[in-house]
């Protein structure tokens, strides 16, 4: 059901911002008076995140004045069934560091999931090719560029 | 001529074999995915930036300047072959590049766009290298408080020419300026927006905001919209050759190309866009042959291609002489200057010569590369479009992943990561800019310093921001930037009204 104000249709995009922005204005004022110390002359640390957020508060109002004007035009229409797999892929990264999984495992998943989100179905295929791939750059970047990765059973044996 | 003498020895930097090296891998990899619709230049350089502080700094900023210039080149191979622009400053060129490709004539306008880049390049660097040096003069008199007004005016300028709307691009903006007072505050130690994480305290670092933005969320973007599956790319017939009436329409566009580009992309006005678009239309208008335009003209290839390799190096003007990106490659590359501790600026040509002249001169040598790699090669740059969708982004995924753990193997940076890719794809959905965020991010505290800074010499006093007529001047030009939209688009509607 679209939202309504005195007869008129609200644009919840604009509406939406605008309060996320509010709420952030809000978070950066809570925080900044927190701060004890400041400057004996000048500027204080706290000056510039007022100065932030009061833009923050106008930019909220811009955007409500916004969400009261015409709806905006009709957008394409998203999936978010590959967004969530690709988010998941990272989430998946995450998880399997925390575990002491290793790196490369990481990647491997990260690029099955990846591709899953593109439309690829051969998941096997893919956990195949991200392995290759996730061994040749621990071997590039941990021998040659001498960058250190989060090590894993795999890696352990190398 | 010190600019000449300084550039001499900056080729001779340019020109060792490691120089070289940097450079060819540089002109590679941004030829590559320029051509790779939906990477980008600062995607890229964003993505090397951790994996890259180990190595030579004069080395890694050669390669990521032959990175931004490739990437200007491959774009429009991109354009003209599949009409798919590889990057936003090439859309121009597909107008008329594509229809010259269905047309049987995609070698020269392949062609024209390459020589026309070449011809641009070259030009728009000897701009540089010869304006460098007064505009470096000009920097060194400049106090806290004309800097801090610099930055309120390139803030200004990105945000409202980014994107359709002021409104949406100045939320971006203050989106960056959030995330750039995360950390401890340098002058009284205390932390601020950190909520106790420990992570938080050293700031967001940039690379790990680029790469979210760009990588995670552009790749969330494409697959939300389910744009996979093939473009046809239209074969190359006939000789990649110029004709000479090729030649006699393309060299006069080149050059009004190269006028428009440079110092528009010298400007804190950003972007290589308006610039390309300003010299198709001139060429349209001022064309012997305007039934072709539409149809496959060779001046809308030729102008809009050099105005946007001119605008590459006129956005180098301002980074290097004052440390003020215009762009989110610019603002990518300041990043990089950062990464081994130096701040592009008057200091950095008169402390590290060496590497401000090796960089300008190598970009010469950018150029040189790039002509030979892109013509005779472009059946191989071809090839690389026919990488199936999947495994291109598979693959930056997992390199954007790998460039944040090698950067900082905390659990903190990988959600942050996932957070800004979520971000990105929110902003490029519902058309927010992104470029204003980076540059939010980097400008932000430099700015606070600044103005800081001044107002500790001026005991408090903000009088000091409009006594010194230069920050007086860029206040008043940021202010003009920031109403002039609004206004324009309050004017049209009233019009609008009338008629």
């Amino acid at each position: 059901m679209p939202l309504r104000l005195g007869g008129r249709s609200l644009d919840p995009v604009p509406l939406t911002v605008g309060v996320v922005l509010s709420c952030l204005a809000l978070l950066v004022v809570w925080d900044t008076t927190g701060l004890t110390l400041s400057s004996v002359y000048g500027m204080g640390p706290k000056a510039t995140p007022y100065l932030i957020a009061t833009g923050l508060a106008a930019l909220a109002i811009g955007h409500f004045i916004a969400s009261l004007s015409a709806a905006s035009a009709p957008r394409e229409a998203a999936d978010h069934g590959p967004v969530a797999w690709i988010g998941g892929g990272l989430a998946a990264v995450v998880a399997i560091l925390w575990v002491g999984g290793g790196f490369i495992v990481a990647m491997m998943v990260l690029f099955a999931a990846t591709a899953r989100a593109f439309g690829r179905r051969a998941i096997l295929q893919d956990l195949g090719i991200g392995l290759v791939l996730g061994l040749a750059m621990y071997l590039l970047f941990t021998k040659l560029l001498a960058l250190s990765l989060p090590q894993g059973p795999i890696e352990h044996i190398l | 001529m010190d600019a000449l003498a300084s550039l001499g020895q900056g080729f001779l930097v340019a020109l060792e074999p490691t120089k070289l090296l940097y450079a060819l891998i540089g002109v590679f990899l941004g030829t590559a995915v320029g051509v790779l619709p939906g990477i980008g230049p600062a995607m890229t350089v964003a993505l090397l930036l951790p994996v890259t502080f180990k190595l030579d700094p004069t080395g890694s900023l050669i390669m990521f300047a032959g990175i931004y210039y490739g990437g200007m080149y491959g774009g429009s191979t991109t354009a003209i072959l599949i009409n798919t622009p590889g990057e936003s400053a090439s859309m121009i060129t597909a107008l008329e590049g594509n229809r010259m490709a269905r047309a049987g004539r995609g070698g020269p306008a392949l062609a024209t766009a390459a020589i026309g880049s070449f011809v641009a390049g070259c030009i728009a660097t000897i701009a540089l290298a010869l304006f460098s040096p007064s505009l470096v003069e000009l920097a060194v008199k400049f106090g806290p408080e004309d800097y801090f007004a610099l930055m309120v005016l390139a803030f200004v300028t990105v945000s409202a020419t980014f994107g359709d709307s002021p409104l949406r691009g100045l939320t971006s903006l203050f989106l960056g300026l959030v995330l750039g007072l995360i950390g401890i505050d340098t002058l009284t130690g205390q932390a601020r927006l950190s909520f106790g994480v420990p992570e938080l305290l050293d700031g967001v670092e940039v690379t790990t905001l680029a790469v979210g933005l760009f990588a995670v969320g552009e790749a969330m973007f494409v697959a939300s919209r389910h744009r996979f599956g093939g473009d046809d790319i239209i074969p190359v017939r006939g000789s990649i050759w110029m004709t000479r009436e090729d030649w006699r329409r393309s060299w006069k566009p080149w050059l009004r190309g190269t006028a428009l580009g440079f110092p528009i992309g010298a400007l804190p006005a950003g972007g290589a866009e308006i610039p390309t678009f300003l010299s198709y239309t001139i060429e349209k208008r001022l064309t012997k042959h305007p039934e072709e335009f539409g149809k496959g003209a060779i001046e809308g290839v030729a102008g809009p291609e050099a105005a946007n390799n001119a605008s590459a190096a006129g956005t180098l003007m301002p980074l290097l002489t004052l440390g003020l990106p215009t762009s989110a490659t610019a603002a990518i590359l300041l990043a990089g200057f950062q990464q081994y501790g130096l701040n592009p600026g008057p200091l950095l040509f008169a402390e590290r010569p060496d590497l401000v002249w090796g960089l300008i001169a190598s970009l010469f040598v950018a150029n040189v590369m790039l002509v030979v790699l892109n013509l005779p090669l472009v059946g191989l740059w071809v090839r690389l479009l026919a990488i199936p969708q999947p495994w291109l982004y598979a693959g930056i995924l997992v390199f954007a992943a790998m460039g944040t753990i090698a950067a900082n193997p905390s659990p903190v940076e990988l959600v942050m990561l996932l957070a800004f890719g979520a971000l990105g794809f929110l902003m490029r959905r519902y058309d927010y800019p992104i470029a204003p965020v980076i540059v939010g991010l980097i400008l932000g505290p430099l700015a606070e310093a600044q103005l800081r800074r001044a107002l500790s010499i001026s005991l408090g006093d903000p009088l000091i921001l409009i006594q010194s007529p230069i920050a007086a001047g860029l206040l008043l030009l940021a202010l003009i930037a920031l109403i002039a939209p609004f206004a324009l688009r309050g004017l049209s509607r009233f019009r609008g009204s009338e008629d």
